[in-house]
């Protein structure tokens, strides 16, 4: 089974000036990886990261913007689907990370671990919806999944991870805000 | 008479609705996120939805409008969020630590389902209309009943203060806007 940071190192080859946004242990591993005044973790509200997403692909039509959110967060706003598929924008890439945990939780598995979350995005209406669970196959379609017209729906079948450190003053630090704020609002 | 059982024929003052969405306009609300809420169904959501100079955006539930809000202020996008007094109830985490903790511009126009403009909202007989404002002072955030239309004079200096000052504000429609 893949890991996350060996998908999210896959995924930082092909990522250039697009916006990611993430939370949790999704923005703690992608943030390993180094620092991007393009990161935007979203903050106070499990689930909701998805919604900031669609707030700033619609914001800024011109960025694509990509949305790493875990399973459990996803459950916590199933509704976004919907609302994400409704409003269709061409340039956003909805990628769920499915450790079928509440890893910053205490990792508690999620109400039910055989959720098949691509299926829901197909049933939702997102133009695009791939299902990985081979690193060697997202690997090999990540470049292209990122350019597609979207909205763009990938379920990343992941093991759940080590212990991590959750360091939220840092992920969370209004600097941090402020500088992606003055990229985006100019 | 409880007031969900009113109709506008029972209530002696009119609170138009178009000048509430001119108030709009003029506050640059260029988004309005919605789920339906009775009170301002016919005066507001519905003639929004028909007017170009809005894009609306109907959402499954009423949390997701403060992350797509908090998404749109990144990029120089006012965005209003159209909802019920329980929809703003069940979006109180997503308030706490989006709009308040992290001092986002989220503007919300909540109407207060079953209150009789009669009476303040403190004052109601309904539970979950008079907690509305002590929660929002407990959160610490500015809020302004829209009851008569003096005062729909509110709403553009509360809009552009809070872009200008990075913090969420709410406005309480006490009774249904007519669509005139």
């Amino acid at each position: 089974m893949m890991k996350r940071d060996e998908c999210f190192r896959v995924l930082k080859r092909h990522v250039t000036d697009e916006v990611v946004v993430a939370t949790y242990s999704s923005a703690v591993e992608w943030l390993a990886l180094g620092e991007r005044t393009l990161n935007y973790f979203s903050v106070g509200a499990m689930g909701l990261d998805s919604s900031h997403a669609l707030g700033l692909a619609l914001g800024r039509p011109d960025k694509r913007i990509i949305c790493l959110q875990g399973d459990g967060s996803l459950l916590m706003n199933l509704g976004c689907l919907v609302t994400i598929a409704a409003v269709a924008p061409k340039n956003l890439v909805h990628l769920v990370v499915q450790n079928s945990t509440y890893e910053a939780n205490g990792g508690h598995p999620i109400p039910n671990t055989k959720t098949d979350f691509a299926g829901m995005a197909r049933a939702a209406g997102y133009a695009q919806v791939h299902d990985f669970s081979e690193l060697a196959n997202f690997e090999q379609q990540a470049g292209h999944l990122l350019k597609q017209e979207g909205p763009v729906f990938a379920t990343l079948h992941v093991a759940p991870s080590g212990p991590l450190t959750y360091d939220y003053p840092k992920l969370y630090d209004a600097t941090r805000r402020a500088a992606i704020k003055a990229v985006m609002s100019s | 008479m409880d007031a969900d059982l009113r109709t506008d024929g029972d209530d002696e003052i009119e609170l138009r609705g178009s000048p509430i969405i001119a108030a709009l306009k003029a506050s640059g609300i260029e988004y309005v996120l919605s789920v339906p809420d009775i009170v301002t169904s016919r005066g507001l959501l519905r003639p929004i939805a028909r007017d170009p100079a809005f894009k609306l955006i109907r959402v499954c539930k009423e949390d997701e409008c403060i992350g797509i809000a908090s998404g749109l202020s990144y990029c120089n996008k006012r965005a209003l969020t159209l909802i019920q007094h329980t929809g703003f109830l069940d979006s109180i985490n997503a308030i706490r630590g989006v709009a308040v903790e992290y001092a986002q511009p989220i503007c919300m126009m909540i109407g207060l389902l079953q209150h009789d403009p009669r009476t303040t909202p403190r004052n109601s007989p309904r539970y979950g209309v008079r907690i509305v404002e002590p929660i929002l002072d407990a959160m610490g955030i500015p809020h302004h009943l829209i009851n008569e239309e003096p005062d729909i004079a509110k709403v553009r200096p509360a809009i552009d203060d809070a872009y200008a000052n990075s913090h969420p504000v709410a406005f309480l429609v006490g009774r249904r806007p007519s669509m005139s």
